[in-house]
């Protein structure tokens, strides 16, 4: 109820010249053209109104925040006492710190191996599974489940999977190619591999259903054309289908990289950035900053950071994509 | 690979694929196929599965997962059941139920102004939306638990509390530009209708726009599901004592805690993964649609 009553307050000072601005241009024509329209369309503040509840949730937790973080990463916070501007101190300290350092290099590892990981496991998945049949159908649900699967879920059976001893899920299928038995999350060597795979694991099936909707409208009768040609079927695949896909396959590497930034919840899970910092990405460590050290200011420092990345790669994609046509 | 090849090109009456798998009619590429459908399964599948047997298991094996559970029994539900896990369940169901209820309403408000409505700002508004999808939870962590604690104008404090988790979740980009998308392909001769019949703004909505849109209701609110069940960061600066947790929560405390056995956080993990895939499986349909349409575009 307290929704409604927000909304109609909200909505009528937003409105852009509600019931003032037709007459103030003075003119018998605008205010004739506005009477038609709101006759046809309800007066000019009703889309507005209808806008409000998400814009003022918006507000409030998305801009609202966006701005603190902002303020915040000039001054050093500190609760109770008022906080002190300090510059670009946050900033120097942040990418000063061989930490932060480290964890921008393990992200970037991180979200282009997940990245480019899922993308060739899932356009080969959906190749294989690739078609109408009932029992494709059937195989491409179960692969999907990682995706719905709750993370959290995800990364405990994982932790189970990577048990470290020889007896683990994980060390016993490496046996069977003769390798030795890993430690997994537990090594600074491997922790950040063990990641990937899970982020490979999730991202894979994904990739492969969006890939499968491409392929539906890849032109059959080019294959046959390709097959008569001599074409083998690497070069059917690298002629007819990557080109027919490339408009999917470059939205879906985009979205996974500016995700593959921020990936935060398999870090925490699995490894917490351990052990000795192997596996810190540039969220974990801003976390830590923030809620484990008290350090709210270089943490907001790294939000910005992270959030100035984040649309620096939109951007630069959205650029590349327009010169592209 | 070349095995593949040569019943592609040679063995295939008709290519409808690229590797031409479907079209092959040698029994030996055909048992090919089934082993590699049973290998993906098993990847993709297996642990999953392996988790819900797990939880029926009776076996007290850390290192062990298995398909099949070893030695049916109860016990770890029991066990885990006194150890609050229902507590988590309620909280998450509370948690999804509510802010899927809210997220819907609010998108569907917003995207019927977004796509019907021409007005001055609507751009400016249009921009809004899109903005906030590149500001998610991950990057305003730190600002948003000091929010929580005080929200602007309002003054509340949000900490340790179910709506805490719920209201940030409420007004969701993506879904508002998917049903966006999808009201914009309704004609607008419908409402049209509908007002010239004299119905006012409200009842237009209600029973004119509304029921043309049930299938992307669908869509968004089994994305909505998704997203709100997966939730970790947000509980995670919500929540500060163990009464508030989510199932996804607590399976961290669960297995950091020597007394609990790996039986409990099985459990756990069962009732938080089993709602997510009955979800899924049940609204299929729209799933694969909005992935298809909405969540490329997005």
């Amino acid at each position: 109820m307290t929704e409604t009553t927000l909304t109609a307050r909200a909505g009528t000072p937003e409105a852009p010249g509600a019931p003032g601005a037709p007459g103030s241009v003075g003119r018998r024509t605008s205010r004739a053209r506005w009477m038609r329209r709101a006759r046809r369309h309800g007066p000019v503040w009703v889309p507005w109104l209808f806008l409000a509840p998400a814009l003022i949730l918006f507000l409030l937790f998305k801009f609202i925040p966006m701005g603190q973080a902002l303020v915040m990463s000039f001054q050093d916070v500190q609760p109770f006492l008022g906080n002190q501007w300090v510059g670009t101190a946050n900033y120097e300290t942040l990418v000063g710190s061989p930490d932060f350092q480290s964890a921008v290099w393990h992200t970037s590892i991180l979200a282009v191996g997940q990245t480019a990981g899922s993308m060739f496991l899932g356009f080969t998945l959906a190749l294989l599974l690739e078609g109408q049949a009932k029992r494709l159908w059937f195989v491409r649900s179960a692969a999907f489940l990682p995706v719905v699967a709750p993370m959290a879920v995800i990364a405990e059976v994982w932790r189970i999977m990577y048990h470290p001893t020889s007896d683990g899920l994980a060390n016993q299928i490496i046996g069977w190619v003769t390798l030795d038995p890993s430690q997994w999350i537990n090594s600074p060597d491997t922790s950040l591999w063990s990641v990937m795979i899970v982020g490979i694991w999730r991202g894979a099936p994904y990739d492969m259903i969006i890939i499968v909707a491409g392929l539906v409208s890849v032109d059959r009768s080019l294959y046959e054309a390709a097959a008569l040609d001599g074409a083998g079927i690497l070069q059917r695949i690298r002629y007819v289908t990557i080109p027919a896909l490339r408009p999917v396959i470059v939205i879906l590497l985009t979205l996974a990289a500016i995700r593959g930034m921020r990936v935060f919840t398999e870090v925490y899970l699995l490894t917490n950035g351990g052990p000795n910092g192997s596996s810190e990405v540039v969220m974990t460590l801003i976390y830590k900053l923030g809620f484990e050290r008290g350090d709210l200011g270089v943490a907001a420092a790294g939000s910005v950071v992270l959030f100035v990345a984040t649309v620096l790669l939109t951007l630069l994609v959205q650029f590349a994509r327009r010169r592209d046509r | 690979m070349s095995r593949v090849r040569r019943a592609g090109v040679n063995g295939g009456d008709g290519l409808d694929s690229a590797l031409g798998l479907g079209t092959s009619s040698r029994p030996w590429i055909r048992a090919l196929n089934y082993a590699v459908w049973a290998i993906i399964i098993v990847v993709f599948a297996g642990p999953l599965v392996a988790v819900v047997a797990g939880a029926f298991s009776g076996s007290r094996d850390p290192s062990q997962l298995s398909i099949i559970p070893a030695d049916p029994s109860l016990a770890s539900f029991s066990a885990a059941f006194d150890r609050g896990v229902l507590r988590y369940l309620a909280n998450s169901l509370i948690v999804v139920g509510f802010g899927l209820v809210f997220q819907m309403i609010v998108s569907v408000f917003a995207a019927h102004a977004l796509a019907r409505k021409r007005f001055r700002g609507s751009a400016i508004a249009m921009l809004l939306v899109l903005s906030t999808m590149m500001l998610p939870e991950e990057i305003l962590a730190i600002p948003l638990s000091q929010v929580l604690a005080d929200v602007p104008f309002l003054g509340f404090n949000l900490i340790n509390t179910l709506p805490g988790m719920i209201v940030p979740i409420v007004a969701w980009g993506f879904s508002i530009l998917v049903m966006t998308e999808f009201m914009k392909e309704v004609p607008a001769e419908l409402e049209e209708a509908a007002k010239i019949d004299g119905a006012g703004e409200i009842r237009t909505f209600l029973f004119v726009v509304l029921p043309t849109c049930t299938p992307a209701l669908g869509v968004i609110g089994v994305f909505g599901f998704n997203m709100i069940w997966d939730q970790y960061l947000l509980p995670l600066l919500v929540a500060s004592d163990s009464s508030m947790f989510t199932l996804p929560l607590a399976l961290r405390t669960l297995r950091a805690d020597p007394e609990v056995g790996l039986g409990v956080v099985l459990v756990a993990a069962t009732l938080a993964l089993l709602p997510a895939v009955i979800a899924f499986l049940c609204f299929q349909r729209s799933f694969m649609r909005g992935l298809s349409s909405g969540a490329v575009k997005g």
